[in-house]
């Protein structure tokens, strides 16, 4: 069975939720502790998939994830690059997502290009929400149809539920310049968008989540880990039995991941067995 | 050392989102500065050179995509500037975590400040100044500069003398005693005074200023609950065939302990007779009931009134991380899985008195304090509600509640002997000193100088390692690491090592505890109330353990000492020397409550009358009432999501615009089983405080029963806020208010399982008017719901669908909201009553139907009465409704009744259910976009504007 690794830290509180996803999904989850990870990085050679769960890391001291991604740049940055080399999924939500930026695992490389050595300069920020307040709710759900993520293609969903919650105070989205999101459009590295005139925080483009290259990366400010079942939705009392048949739209995202790397793993076992 | 001054602003092009909202807030409470800039402040002591300086500043302090770093002080940028920091010793979380995160980039120790700097565009210095103080600074807790602040050093406290002196008690006359009691604030009364004198003539020697400090702390009414637990002579009505009420032939009754004659003894009876669920009441931080086979739940409330008064935003933080502290430290702890708040707080067009902050100001920094903790400790806040009244401008009440969860084999503990007294969490420092005696005293407007050390800022990923920490010693494969856990809270390690130790006596040595800077005196070590820390009880072979899992966390561990001593005492030790020494009979037991005398008098009728509103204008006037309108701009600040719990949320409906009557969440990861959490409040019915409680508790199990729980596993809590207790009067209001508690919990078999009394809420202006708070009563529940499937929500969900009312209405109007939006309306003004046999009918009737299926949606009919209850429905489902309803009782706010949509199919089947009681179809849905009642009509969209627009912050 695949194994996820779901990374932990100081402030970190969305592990147990993210955990529960991986596992409805069919994969073994296990939580290690950022202190432990550091000590001893070879333990991600041991993932299948990897989660970066949402929280308050660190405090957000500063700012969300700056001194959890400062901590990770110099030893982790390079396993992480290895494990997607291995084709490793990865999520981060929300803290995870403000992570990953300053990390410089997103947006990554072109199309075609190859990853820095090490930790590159962040070129995408998660900026402070336009409102300046945290801010809980659940918002429209919208796949670009070029999108290269592995995560949220082919999701199925109504419009009623298609919704997903987001929960954060930093999460409008911000590139360095011009160049930068034109680079992400048109490369399919956007890999959600909240819906029109839905955009809770002012993000540039109503960009909600991000992939590398790869599409195997996803950073997003909601919280998939939170949409596992249909009494969660925020209106299950009203949909209707036709409406609930399937799963979820997080629990899909977290099946698609699993299901990549099932895939994976059978075709190298047949590649390495011809 | 030098101290570099960094500074970050957002760069050219990016909006500075904090510059927007301080102007948004500062033009809120009357200010009108053209524009404001913000710019982060960080203070870094250490020696370092210039190119490491620079590093911390470009990768560690700056996001260079959307800010620029500036080593120095930048120039003015506008008309004038002010720069807030935090005073020295005052908790800065952020601080601590840049000196963290500077120690892993260079390795190299530094100390660091934060500060925030304002630069404002129209506003001269003078303006500025005051700006600082009425929005951005709160001076118990900050410095305002009015330049860029860059000290040569940082400043520390001074060392002190660390000798702990004996108090000579012996030969004080009893006003000698009295004053002292006062000027050191012990607040003991006279007979408290002269018994610790009596017991340090027995042994034959002067008490120690430690030892006072302990007794005080132990004995203060925050911890021992001496009003409660007084004997009481009692006059009033309705007072005798109750249990521990001694009757005498004048009438009156001697009450020996109200908490255990009234909250208790309902608990008790409820627990012989049926309630086979309650696992632990009234003994532990919070009262534990049984979930399922594996699981139990818990749940405690606090208050933290004075805190928040003096600073709303660190007393409400630390009240709700205090509370869930509490959950941390039930049984061999629990996970805290959901939190509620109830606020009260005085109308925002109220002119604040002389030394208070704005009521706008005080609910804003109330909120960004309980988010700010709840949201990084992960707990989500649920449920809630806020209450405004005038009389609360002086005293505003902070209540904080918290659910826990655990493993059912995990719901005792007791320290043993030879086990090591081990604290996990924060370090101690000044802060919070005389925190509980502090809370037992009244406020006047010197107090924010006085007490200005009882206030603190909390820490909540310190909490949070600490939890993670704990939760994984719980869990461990070998079992449970520790025999005993509680939390440090009010009286500091005084309280908590000397509840631990109550049976066998324990040995502390005050020197082993990690302080956050020098200087502190073992009695400021052994009473501080310092945030974050919990007491644990472990085995010596256990210690190693703990402390693996603790460094993993990078939660703090000490030593501090051993439980058990020869002769049960409490001893403290200081660097080689005893310091104090307790009996710790004398400590628990020494206390003798005095007799306190107290009368009820039912107040003079209010004249009945016949009800004569404007149907048409009072509606929407009601929506926008700041008690019943909208409260999503606090909900949504809060993460009520974490944990992935949810079920029924705080706001539902297809727009989330219509406010739910409890929370539903699932404790158990992948059960179906849910728990139901509300809460009920009726302050305006306090001229019979009988009624305030009788009527919260019906309220609360009415929430509960409107998103499916069942109310024959309903727990409650009690929470007294009490405007004072030293005359008779009020005191009989206590007793009343008791009596309604106990009658209550027993018809409606709700047990209440713990409980938390506030009684002295009171706050004396300069001029020397005394601004008393109305009687308040909180009553919170939960409840289980079986099967989730089965949750209702409020929102209609079908046109064509029936609106059915059960329950009998009247039409008394006594602390109504009409009365409230217009005291001088025409109407019938006795205060309504609740009817213990139909209220606790109504809700099993109305559990049973909504179990069955035979129910759309449900809502609680209470604030407004039935037209504010229907249009919440309407317009939370987005459909027109037409009403038929006696025009003189559509706003009364008759308790017990519930409003339920059902399909027209089941119209029979429903009133079959609800036979032989009052149950009547009042109206149906349908598509239009109007609400209408006789010649009254309502576009949906205005009432619901006007709600959502009532009441913003």
């Amino acid at each position: 069975m695949a194994k996820a690794l779901v990374i932990t830290a100081p402030g970190i509180n969305c592990d147990l939720e993210l955990a529960e996803g991986f596992a409805l999904a069919g994969a073994t989850p296990w939580s290690v502790h950022i202190n432990e990870l550091l000590e001893n990085p070879a333990i991600i050679d041991e993932a299948d998939l990897i989660g970066l769960p949402g929280g308050f890391s660190y405090g957000d001291s500063i700012a969300a994830g700056r001194i959890m991604a400062n901590l990770m740049r110099k030893t982790l940055y390079p396993k992480f690059i290895e494990a997607l080399r291995r084709g490793v999924p990865m999520i981060a939500p929300c803290n995870g997502f403000q992570i990953a930026v300053q990390l410089g695992l997103l947006p990554g490389p072109l199309p075609g290009g190859d990853w820095c050595g090490s930790a590159p300069a962040p070129t995408v920020a998660l900026a402070q929400n336009e409102s300046a307040r945290f801010i809980d709710k659940w918002v429209q759900f919208q796949v670009p149809t070029n999108t290269r993520c592995i995560w949220t293609k082919n999701i199925n969903s109504t419009p009623a539920t298609s919704l997903i919650p987001i929960a954060h105070g930093e999460g409008r989205f911000v590139p360095a310049n011009h160049a930068v999101m034109q680079d992400i459009e048109s490369s399919g590295r956007v890999a959600c968008r909240y819906g029109a005139n839905n955009n809770p925080n002012g993000s540039v483009g109503d960009v909600m989540g991000i992939c590398d290259a790869s599409g195997l990366v996803l950073g997003l400010m909601p919280h998939p880990e939170r949409f596992l079942r249909w009494t969660q939705h925020p209106t299950w009392t009203r949909l209707s039995n036709e409406e609930q048949q399937g799963d979820p739209l997080g629990l899909q995202m977290f099946k698609n991941a699993v299901q990549h790397v099932t895939k994976n793993k059978t075709q190298n076992r047949v590649e390495q067995s011809v | 050392m030098t101290v570099f001054r960094i500074e970050v602003t957002p760069a050219p092009g990016i909006v500075d989102t904090g510059g927007r909202a301080a102007l948004h807030q500062a033009k809120q409470l009357g200010f009108s500065p053209k524009a404001i800039e913000t710019t982060s402040i960080y203070l870094v002591q250490g020696k370092l050179d210039s190119e490491s300086v620079s590093k911390i500043a470009t990768e560690l302090l700056c996001n260079p995509v959307t800010e620029c770093a500036h080593i120095g002080s930048a120039d003015l940028r506008a008309d004038s500037m002010i720069e807030v920091h935090p005073q020295p010793g005052v908790m800065d979380p952020e601080a601590q975590a840049v000196e963290r995160a500077i120690e892993r980039l260079l390795g190299t120790k530094v100390q660091v400040q934060t500060g925030r700097r304002f630069d404002f565009q129209g506003a001269t210095c003078d303006e500025a100044s005051e700006l600082a103080k009425r929005c951005f600074a709160n001076t118990v807790v900050h410095e305002v500069h009015t330049s860029p602040y860059h000290p040569k050093e940082f400043k520390y406290g001074h060392a002190q003398d660390m000798h702990v002196p004996e108090i000579p008690i012996s030969t004080l006359s009893d006003s000698q005693l009295e004053t002292m009691s006062r000027d050191s604030h012990l607040f003991l009364d006279l007979e408290e005074m002269q018994g610790i004198q009596e017991h340090y003539k027995t042994i034959g020697r002067e008490p120690r200023e430690i030892e006072l400090e302990t007794l005080a702390q132990t004995w203060s009414e925050h911890c021992v609950h001496k009003t409660l637990k007084a004997t009481i002579r009692y006059e009033g009505p309705n007072a005798t065939n109750r249990p521990h009420h001694e009757e005498h032939e004048d009438g009156t009754v001697t009450i020996h302990n109200l908490l255990k004659a009234t909250v208790a003894a309902a608990t008790f009876e409820l627990m012989e007779e049926s309630v086979d669920w309650c696992l632990s009441v009234f003994v532990d931080n919070a009262g534990i009931v049984k979930f399922d086979d594996k699981h139990a739940v818990c749940f405690k409330v606090e208050t933290h009134n004075h805190p928040s008064a003096l600073e709303p935003y660190g007393g409400a933080a630390t009240g709700i991380g205090g509370c869930i502290r509490d959950i941390m430290g039930t049984g061999l702890a629990a996970r805290p899985i959901a939190a509620t708040d109830t606020f009260c707080v005085a109308h925002f067009d109220n002119e604040p008195p002389e030394g208070c902050l704005p009521s706008r100001r005080v609910l804003g920094e109330v909120v960004r304090g309980v988010r700010d903790y709840g949201n990084r400790m992960g707990i989500p806040t649920v449920n809630g509600g806020v209450s405004f009244d005038n009389n609360y401008a002086g005293n505003p009440l902070v209540y904080c509640g918290c659910v826990g969860v655990m493993p059912i084999d995990r719901i005792e503990g007791d320290a043993a002997q030879g086990d090591r007294i081990i604290v996990i969490g924060g370090q101690t420092g000044r802060d919070g000193i005389h925190g509980a005696t502090f809370s037992s005293a009244e406020l006047t407007d010197t107090h924010a100088d006085e007490f200005s050390h009882a206030v603190q800022i909390g820490n909540p990923i310190t909490e949070k390692k600490a939890l993670d920490a704990i939760l994984e010693a719980r869990d461990h494969k070998a079992g449970c690491l520790f025999s005993a856990i509680t939390d440090c809270g009010a009286g500091g390690f005084s309280s908590a090592v000397g509840e631990m130790g109550e049976k066998i006596g324990a040995t502390v040595y005050l020197e082993n505890a990690p302080l956050k800077y020098k200087g502190l005196t073992p009695s400021e070590i052994w009473i501080s109330e310092a945030q974050e820390r919990m007491v644990l009880s472990v085995p010596p072979e256990n210690v190693k353990a703990i402390q693996e899992i603790c460094d993993r966390h990078d939660a703090e561990l000490c030593d501090l000492g051993e439980f058990g001593t020869p002769g049960k005492e409490l001893i403290l030790q200081y660097a080689g020397e005893t310091v104090g020494k307790i009996d710790m009979h004398f400590l628990h037991d020494g206390w003798h409550g005095a007799t306190r005398v107290a009368r009820w008098n039912k107040p003079e009728l209010k004249k009945s009358g016949t009800n004569l509103i404007d149907v048409q204008t009072m509606l929407p006037k009601l929506l926008a009432h700041p008690n019943i309108a909208s409260k999503q701009s606090i909900v949504q600040q809060y993460d009520h999501e974490v944990q992935g719990r949810s079920v029924i949320r705080p706001f539902v409906g297809p727009s989330g615009s219509a406010p739910s009557d409890a929370a539903v969440i699932t404790p158990v990861r992948g059960s179906t089983k849910g728990l139901a959490i509300g809460n009920g409040l009726a302050t305006a019915l306090a001229d019979d405080p009988y009624v305030i409680a009788t009527a919260a508790i019906d309220e609360c199990v009415r929430n509960i029963v409107c998103v499916g729980g069942d109310p024959s596993t309903i727990a409650i809590l009690d929470n007294y806020c009490w405007p004072g207790v030293k005359d008779e009067e009020s005191l009989g209001r206590l007793v009343r208010c008791s009596h309604g508690c106990y009658d209550a919990a027993k018809a409606y078999g709700t047990p209440f399982i713990s409980g938390k009394d506030s009684l002295n809420n009171q706050f004396t202006t300069e001029s020397g008017e005394t601004i008393y708070i109305p009687p308040t009563m909180l009553i919170s529940g939960f409840g289980i719901v079986d099967d989730i499937a089965t949750c209702v929500t409020m929102d209609a969900k079908a046109a064509g669908n029936l609106l059915v009312l059960v329950g009998e209405t009247n039409s008394a109007m006594g602390g109504s909201h009409v009365l409230l939006v217009d005291p001088n309306t025409e109407c019938d003004q006795e205060l309504p009553t609740v009817s213990l046999t139909d209220g606790p009918r109504n809700a099993t009737r109305v559990f049973e139907a909504i179990n069955s299926g035979l129910v759309t949606s449900a809502h609680d009919c209470s604030e407004g009465g039935v037209l504010v209850s229907a249009a919440e429905m309407a317009f939370g489902g987005e459909l027109g409704l037409d009403l038929r309803f006696d025009e003189s009782l559509c706003f009364s706010e008759t308790p017990s009744r519930y409003l339920l949509e059902i399909h027209p199919d089941k119209r029979a089947q429903v009133e079959q259910h609800f036979a032989g009681i009052p149950c009547e179809i009042i109206g149906a849905f349908n598509d239009s976009n109007k609400m209408t009642f006789g010649d009254a009509s309502w576009l949906l969209e205005d009432l619901c504007r006007g709600w959502m627009t009532g009441m913003v912050i």
